[in-house]
């Protein structure tokens, strides 16, 4: 009971943050410089790990599948299904979970860590907006970002699929790049490019939230991290399931 | 003559202010006024509640009871707009500096000069070199917090906190860490600062900040003030707390 109540707190607390957000994210002064700091920070220092993520997801993938496949004569199914597996699930999924764990954790250690040295209170007393500073823009910059930096995890995850595919059993290029686009629709990749910018938003509010509500010294700047890490993820996942569900709805 | 005698029109006026945090009682019933150009030791132990008091006076914490007055306006009534151009004429010097990391010594002023100043990028430089030069610190404009020592943090956020030239000066625990020398550098300034007409209110448990740089002190005991005078006054106090604080 106590552990629904806490849960039902955070809920709250978080949908209040969230909607603090909508509220300053139109206000003007709008902060740009920092807007494209916080996304260069985000892209560019995410891009490898993201990239190495991507490789290794569409490697395994391709070593995994082609076994099964071929026991059903199937094998040249494998490129089609890389891409369909990749571009609407794997790669949106598991890129916003990596980044729940890389940003999450930071941008929650990053305002904790401002709020227990007295800097978000130098914002408020230097009379700036420490929400509008801090907090819009980095949920902003992850809004953009997100799927871009899907967009790049994909393309290297089908890129390390052809890669291993090629090596295994010299699998023409044109015939990959062909049969994997093949089975694409644009509408599956409009939508599930742009369901990352919801999670982009879930796991920067999240982290913002838990950052910016820490009272203390390190050791709730470390829990904040760590839940930020632990929400953000399971709410990126109970969020894809709901898109999902919208997305079989509207294009079947 | 006590605090609430005066006739003249205080800059800060608290009064009868009470805070707790959950079923933790800070502040019960503190009053004080600190007049134009006045400086003002707020003195005690640990857990007084003197950082509490002085974030009150630029509404960081608002009060459950009583009232804050700052520069004639009633601030805990004031709409966020009116609250910020109150901020303005207000500097802060908080314990640790609170410098933002991100950004390097001069940034750290710029930042603030960029969004309140119409000053081109010349005059905001001028301005930034000319507080540093006022601190002694020019050397560090491009240094980065993190490769300051306590006492060159202190002072560059000394230098920060007066760059829009406020007329109040709030200072918490300015000399905590600092090793004697670096105390009377500090305080030093602190008397500069006053020599110039700003009125200062400074929360130290520092005897020797308290003595260069304060006309009066209040001393804060169990939420409430327990005593307030010149530092003489205090240090003949015949409560056996103030005894023994300036033994």
């Amino acid at each position: 009971m106590a552990g629904l109540r806490v849960l039902m707190e955070r809920v709250g607390n978080l949908s209040i943050f969230s909607g603090q957000f909508l509220l300053q994210v139109f206000r003007r002064p709008f902060e740009g410089k920092e807007l494209i700091r916080q996304m260069d920070e985000i892209g560019t220092k995410s891009l490898v790990l993201v990239l190495v993520t991507g490789c290794a997801i569409g490697v395994v993938l391709s070593m995994q599948s082609r076994g099964t496949l071929a026991r059903f004569g199937a094998e040249a199914v494998l490129p089609s299904m890389l891409a369909l597996a990749v571009v609407k699930e794997i790669g949106p999924v598991i890129t916003s979970l990596v980044l729940a764990g890389r940003l999450g954790a930071g941008i929650a250690a990053e305002l904790g860590s401002m709020r227990v040295t007295e800097q978000i209170d130098a914002l408020e007393v230097a009379a700036l907006n420490p929400f509008r500073y801090l907090v819009v823009t980095r949920v902003l910059a992850c809004v953009v970002m997100f799927p871009l930096l899907t967009v790049a995890c994909n393309l290297v995850a089908l890129g390390g699929g052809y890669l291993e595919a090629q090596l295994s059993s010299e699998l023409d290029y044109r015939l990959f790049v062909d049969q994997a686009f093949a089975s694409l629709r644009l509408s599956d990749l409009i939508f599930s490019t742009a369901k990352t910018s919801v999670f982009g938003f879930i796991v920067a509010i999240t982290g913002c939230n838990f950052g910016f509500k820490v009272r203390g010294g390190t050791r709730e700047v470390g829990q904040a991290a760590m839940q930020a890490v632990v929400v953000s993820s399971l709410l990126v996942l109970v969020a894809n399931v709901v898109m999902v569900r919208i997305s079989l709805m509207l294009f079947g | 003559m006590s605090d609430f005698e005066s006739n003249h029109q205080p800059v800060v006026a608290i009064e009868d202010v009470h805070k707790a945090f959950g079923p933790l009682k800070v502040l019960k019933g503190v009053s004080l006024r600190v007049h134009r150009g006045e400086s003002v030791a707020v003195m005690g132990g640990s857990g007084t509640g003197k950082s509490v008091l002085l974030k009150h006076i630029v509404r960081l914490i608002e009060p459950d009871q009583g009232r804050v007055q700052v520069l004639g306006h009633q601030i805990d009534r004031l709409p966020p707009r009116d609250m910020d151009e109150i901020r303005l004429r207000i500097g802060y010097l908080f314990q640790g500096g609170a410098l933002f990391d991100s950004m390097t010594v001069a940034e750290n002023m710029d930042f603030v000069l960029r969004r309140h100043t119409e000053l081109s990028v010349a005059e905001r430089n001028d301005q930034i070199m000319e507080a540093l030069d006022w601190v002694d610190l020019q050397p560090t404009a491009t240094q980065y917090p993190a490769q300051l020592s306590g006492g060159q943090k202190k002072r560059v956020a000394l230098a920060r906190a007066i760059i829009l030239q406020p007329e109040i000066l709030l200072c918490d625990e300015p000399t905590t860490g600092l090793d004697p020398v670096s105390v009377r550098t500090v305080s030093d300034l602190l008397v500069r600062l006053q020599q110039r007409n700003i009125t200062i209110v400074i929360i130290t448990h520092d005897l020797l900040c308290a003595e260069i740089s304060a006309d009066r002190a209040v001393f804060l005991y169990d939420g409430k003030v327990l005593a307030r005078g010149t530092l003489s006054d205090l240090h003949g106090h015949d409560h056996p707390l103030l005894q023994e604080f300036f033994r």
